[in-house]
């Protein structure tokens, strides 16, 4: 077995026992990538170089820490839209050109301090606007379980990383499933924390009422040793939560036992695939086996969370992305004059997806149409936060499918946006209700693609919902099944 | 509510894109798809409903009045597309 | 036609705060170009806003000084437009829910009051400096300015004359350099204020069509623009012309106003609550912590300087004028209690010197020429004849800069009274010697003559003499001079 294939908390404990240097997995990672990275294309920029100075820095660490972090030594991909100082920043668009950050994100701050090695920025769709990474401006990341597919999206580059071993761990954004569609997508597990439990300073801002950070990994564990090292308030955030961070990888002691599971009628309707709809219905027995109980909940309004969120997330993008201008920083144009250097710069610099949720956006905060589109959606959005209060009154977590089916063909839908859209409908409405929720795998379709399950919890209680996926985990051998990468 | 070529161009302008005749029919129609979808929402009689604020109910957070930054523009200014001294530059703005 | 003009004012007022609103940049004035700069403030990727406690404080100093309504719950919004001054493509401001609702301030018009209400107060972040004409072909921009915080200021229409403006822009102005929030400075662009003026047939209730007037750079500039404007206004209403709703620059230069070439057709700021802030709360103690350190404010202590100190009308007003000046007073009057006397120091001798060294051109006079307590003490010296009126200008002139207390000075340089008996008794001699007639005429029975004596031994000292103990010695040597 190649040392890549190792997840956080193996590869840490091989690194305490003296086992394993973190040179020696930093290096089998980068010839992993080597190896397969000419096919699943996950990463958009590589840091060899300094990833093999912190890896021997954590070397040097690793020789005197009496009890080090548990991710001092870990090669980790981040998405390329978390700030990385001095290491190049696209955020798979044009516009931002030759990026070189001048400042590090909280969270990349955290890893690094936590002594993380920061293999390299993995591709996206472009601004994180996409549920495949067909849309980055580069090009698209495939699906290492066929690579005809896509890999899911906006993270898709992380999510592959993670399943080919192209890296031990990485992070990941979620605004509407960003982090679970790929995960669901690439048979690998993705969290999504309650919104403001990590931070969101130095993550180029695609939705800021719905962005958060989160790990995406090999299996339960890593997502609860990887959340701890990033949780927490940050004074550089006003929407941060001054709560205290428990140790969630404490949580996981596999007692489930009376815990009131969730089943949101509204989500097991026709537009699902069967293989699908089976395999959360055959995770949800696995749980009752283990002593949850299964309550029947109702959430009344996701009809409308599809509409809520495309007007509310291409609201709030159409005003942070107006900083892209080519003023300060990015891609100038040659206009004739200011404004058509602005128009210009934008056009060239933006691609399809990002220009239509810019004028959509645009649009639905425009004289005359505020009150029918924004003001109409944040009204709904309280509606659809409602319906997860009475729910939560009934259960302890919410189980679902994390997507309606498994990973699609590369094109397959690029053509109809409003279908593209639609996709999200199992994760937006955690987003939009600011909740936390897991995706994990739970089986694989007839022609060998993962199937993602969803757990959502309470406000902050991440906890709950890794303990859930843990136990679930440890019953399954779904995670320990490696895609082999072939050609296409 | 029909989305016009004229309504699009609004919007074009003030979002500062500079759309193609091909880009302009393309987005129209695709916005016009798209909030027909939205249209849904007038569904719900939301009157009474007050809009959402934030996920989270948490105090302010704020920030004490101190000067914490050092000067550092050049950092700045490094990835500026154009530069003079220390200042940024741009296109000459008409006023 | 009667035409009424209806005038309401805009202000925006940048607060004395260290740093800036959302970040920790400095909000120093004149540092070279984007040195108070940093991510937040320079608008890059991933960067969040963090408000600055003391701004929010102002704010409620400032609705609680005017009468506002302090809102328990108000909601930062982006004003979204792009302009290469602009850093992130939007202004964070407040639209919807302002921290400060209604309010008014009570103006002095020649003697009589008037009330002009308040709309609201609002915080927000001032945006860079565009540098035009620099180069040929291009403009500089300098964000050192981007995100100093402001509070916006907004009037009801409630003002009828240019000279209403004037007052109500300068009561304003005075309330919140008494509570220290912002120096006021309209030259430097710290205290700017835009106005709406429209017109309407007198007796009227409908507002005429409202013309914004930006680029007024002094109180001069603002009457003198609003004067020109509603002239302007009735000219072309009165030959028939019609008006736009637009905004027009005031030329200094050309004493007038004229119009903006609107650049886009309309603008359409797309204002929604910045989800990067949480609602502002203020709660019932917060409020109470900041009402508790509200200063006196301008026309109550007027009144009290009137009274307490039974002041003319006129010295309560020029003494309270600025803070730092009734301050000043009420540190010297606490010292040494002749009101009237040391105001008479203050408003002239005093004036004289901060004029002339320009100290009275910032928010706090922030040296002393003279300390409050010194001027107090020179006037007690006065008061108790150990100095003439006429040294003490002198004393003054030396207290200076010097910091020394007047005794001090007075010791120092000879002015001080010549106390010891021997001087004072040869000066004595010498002009008893020198004047036979008036010692005769004393000797014959004329104390009147007395004071002829002392004035001639006050000359022969240049005043210095200590006039008890010449009064003493003399007396003493006439005696005996009567006795021989």
């Amino acid at each position: 077995m190649s040392l890549a294939q190792l997840t956080l908390h193996e590869a840490s404990d091989k690194l305490r026992k003296r086992e394993l240097t973190s040179v020696e997995l930093t290096e089998a990672v980068y010839q992993r990538i080597a190896d397969t990275d000419d096919k699943v294309h996950a990463y958009l920029t590589l840091a060899r170089e300094a990833a093999l100075e912190q890896a021997n820095r954590a070397d040097e660490k690793l020789k005197q820490a009496r009890d080090p972090a548990p991710l001092l030594g870990i090669p980790i991909a981040l998405k390329d839209n978390f700030l990385t100082k001095g290491l190049r920043t696209t955020c798979a668009s044009k516009i931002l050109g030759d990026f070189i950050p001048p400042y590090d994100a909280t969270t990349v701050d955290k890893v690094r301090s936590a002594g993380a090695v920061i293999i390299g920025k993995t591709n996206l769709d472009e601004f994180a606007m996409g549920s495949s990474v067909e849309n980055s401006a580069f090009f698209a990341t495939c699906n290492p379980w066929n690579l005809e597919r896509i890999p899911g999206g906006s993270s898709g580059g992380s999510a592959a990383a993670v399943a080919a071993d192209e890296c031990i761990a990485a992070l990941g954004t979620d605004t509407g499933g960003s982090i679970r569609q790929p995960a669901a997508c690439c048979g690998i597990v993705g969290l999504k924390p309650t919104y403001g439990r990590v931070s969101r300073y130095g993550i180029i801002a695609f939705a800021s009422s719905m962005d958060q950070v989160g790990p995406m990994t090999k299996d339960v564990r890593d997502a609860a040793l990887l959340l701890e090292a990033i949780a927490g308030q940050d004074p550089a955030d006003s929407t941060s939560i001054n709560s205290s961070v428990p140790r969630y990888s404490a949580a996981l002691n596999g007692d489930i036992k009376g815990l009131r599971l969730g089943i949101p009628k509204e989500y097991f309707v026709s537009g699902m695939q069967i293989e699908v709809g089976e395999a959360v219905r055959s995770a949800i027995r696995e749980l009752e086996k283990h002593g949850a109980v299964i309550e029947e909940i109702s959430l009344p309004h996701t009809e409308y969370a599809v509409a809520v969120y495309y007007i509310v997330a291409t609201a709030e993008a159409s005003s942070n992305l107006a900083r892209y201008d080519g003023m300060r920083f990015g891609r100038r144009a040659n206009g004739k004059d200011l404004i058509e250097t602005y128009m210009i710069s934008r056009d060239e610099g933006f691609g399809a997806e990002v220009k239509r949720r810019i004028m959509l956006g645009t649009y639905a905060l425009s004289a005359g149409y505020y009150d029918a589109y924004y003001l109409k959606a944040q009204r709904v959005r309280t509606l659809i936060r409602k319906d997860f209060d009475a729910a939560f009154g009934r259960c302890d977590v919410i189980v679902t499918p994390t997507a309606p089916t498994t990973a699609f063909r590369l094109g397959e839908k690029t053509q109809d946006p409003l279908q593209m859209y639609l996709s999200d409908i199992y994760t937006i409405s955690i987003n939009l209700a600011g909740l936390p929720a897991i995706s994990l795998p739970c089986g694989f379709d007839g022609e060998g693609m993962p199937i993602g399950l969803q757990i959502i919890g309470k406000h902050f209680d991440e906890a709950t919902i890794l303990r859930v996926a843990d136990t679930y985990e440890r019953a399954t051998e779904w995670h320990k099944t490696k895609p082999r990468i072939q050609d296409r | 509510m029909k989305l016009t070529r004229e309504g699009i161009d609004r919007v074009a302008v003030l979002a500062r894109l500079r759309l193609t005749p091909e880009e302009q029919a393309s987005l129209t129609e695709d916005l016009d798809h798209i909030l027909g979808y939205m249209e849904k929402l007038n569904q719900l009689d939301t009157a009474d409903v007050e809009p959402f604020n934030h996920a989270v109910n948490i105090e302010n957070t704020l920030r004490d009045d101190r000067v914490t930054n050092q000067p550092n523009a050049d950092a700045l200014l490094a990835n500026a597309p154009a530069r003079d001294a220390t200042f940024f530059k741009v296109p000459k703005i008409i006023e | 036609m009667k035409y009424e003009p209806v005038i309401g004012l805009e202000v925006h007022a940048q607060l004395l705060t260290e740093s800036k609103i959302f970040c920790g940049c400095s909000t120093k004035f004149g540092q070279e170009p984007n040195q108070n700069t940093c991510p937040v403030c320079a608008g890059f990727p991933g960067v969040l806003p963090v408000l600055n406690r003391r701004v929010v404080e102002f704010a409620i100093k400032a609705g609680l000084a005017t009468h506002c309504e302090i809102a328990r719950s108000s909601i930062l919004a982006r004003k979204n437009y792009f302009y290469p001054d602009l850093p992130k493509g939007y202004q964070i401001s407040q639209y919807e829910l302002p921290v400060c609702i209604g309010g008014y301030i009570d103006v002095d018009i020649d003697g009589t009051q008037k009330r002009v209400r308040l709309t609201r107060i609002h915080m927000e972040e001032d945006a860079g400096k565009n540098i035009h004409d620099a180069h040929g072909d291009a403009s500089l921009v300098d964000l050192n300015r981007a995100g100093v915080p402001l509070l916006e200021i907004v009037s009801e229409p409630d003002m009828r004359t240019a000279a209403e403006a004037g007052a109500y822009l300068r009561t304003l102005r005075q309330i919140l350099q008494y509570l220290e929030v912002c120096d006021g400075n309209m030259e430097e662009g710290s205290f700017r204020c835009d106005a709406n003026v429209s017109i309407r047939p007198a007796g009227s209730e409908i507002l005429g069509t409202k013309i914004e007037i930006k680029n007024l750079n002094s109180f001069r500039a603002v009457e003198r623009a609003i004067k020109f404007e509603i002239d302007r206004q009735i000219d072309t209403l009165s030959d028939g012309g019609t008006l736009i709703q637009e905004t027009r620059l005031w030329d200094e230069n050309r004493e007038e106003t004229r119009s903006m070439r609107s650049k886009e057709s309309a603008h359409d700021y797309r204002y929604f609550p910045d989800p990067d802030l949480l609602p502002l709360i203020i709660d019932d103690t917060w409020t109470d912590e900041v009402r508790v350190t509200l200063p006196e404010l301008p026309a109550t202590r007027k009144q009290r300087f009137a009274a307490e100190y039974t002041l003319p009308a006129y010295d309560a007003e020029l003494l309270t004028a600025r803070k730092d000046v009734a301050d000043y007073f009420e540190a010297a009057v606490k010292v040494h209690p002749n009101a009237k006397a040391l105001s008479n120091w203050i408003v002239g001798d005093l004036f004289r010197v901060l004029k002339e060294r320009k100290l009275d051109d910032q928010l706090y006079i922030s040296h002393w020429p003279v300390a409050a307590a010194h001027l107090a003490q020179l006037v007690q010296m006065i008061d108790h004849g150990k100095i003439t009126g006429k040294i003490a200008k002198t004393v003054f002139e030396a207290m200076l800069d010097s910091n020394k207390p007047p005794q001090q000075i007075v010791g120092e340089t000879g002015l001080e009274q010549v106390s010891d008996t021997g001087s004072i008794e040869t000066a004595i001699d010498q002009v008893l010697a020198s004047n036979p007639k008036q010692l005769a005429q004393y000797q014959s029975g004329n104390e009147k003559v007395f004071g002829y004596f002392v004035g001639q031994v006050m000359k022969a000292t240049q005043g210095r003499a200590n006039p008890q103990k010449l009064n003493e010695i003399l007396r003493e040597k006439l005696k005996t001079s009567v006795r021989q």
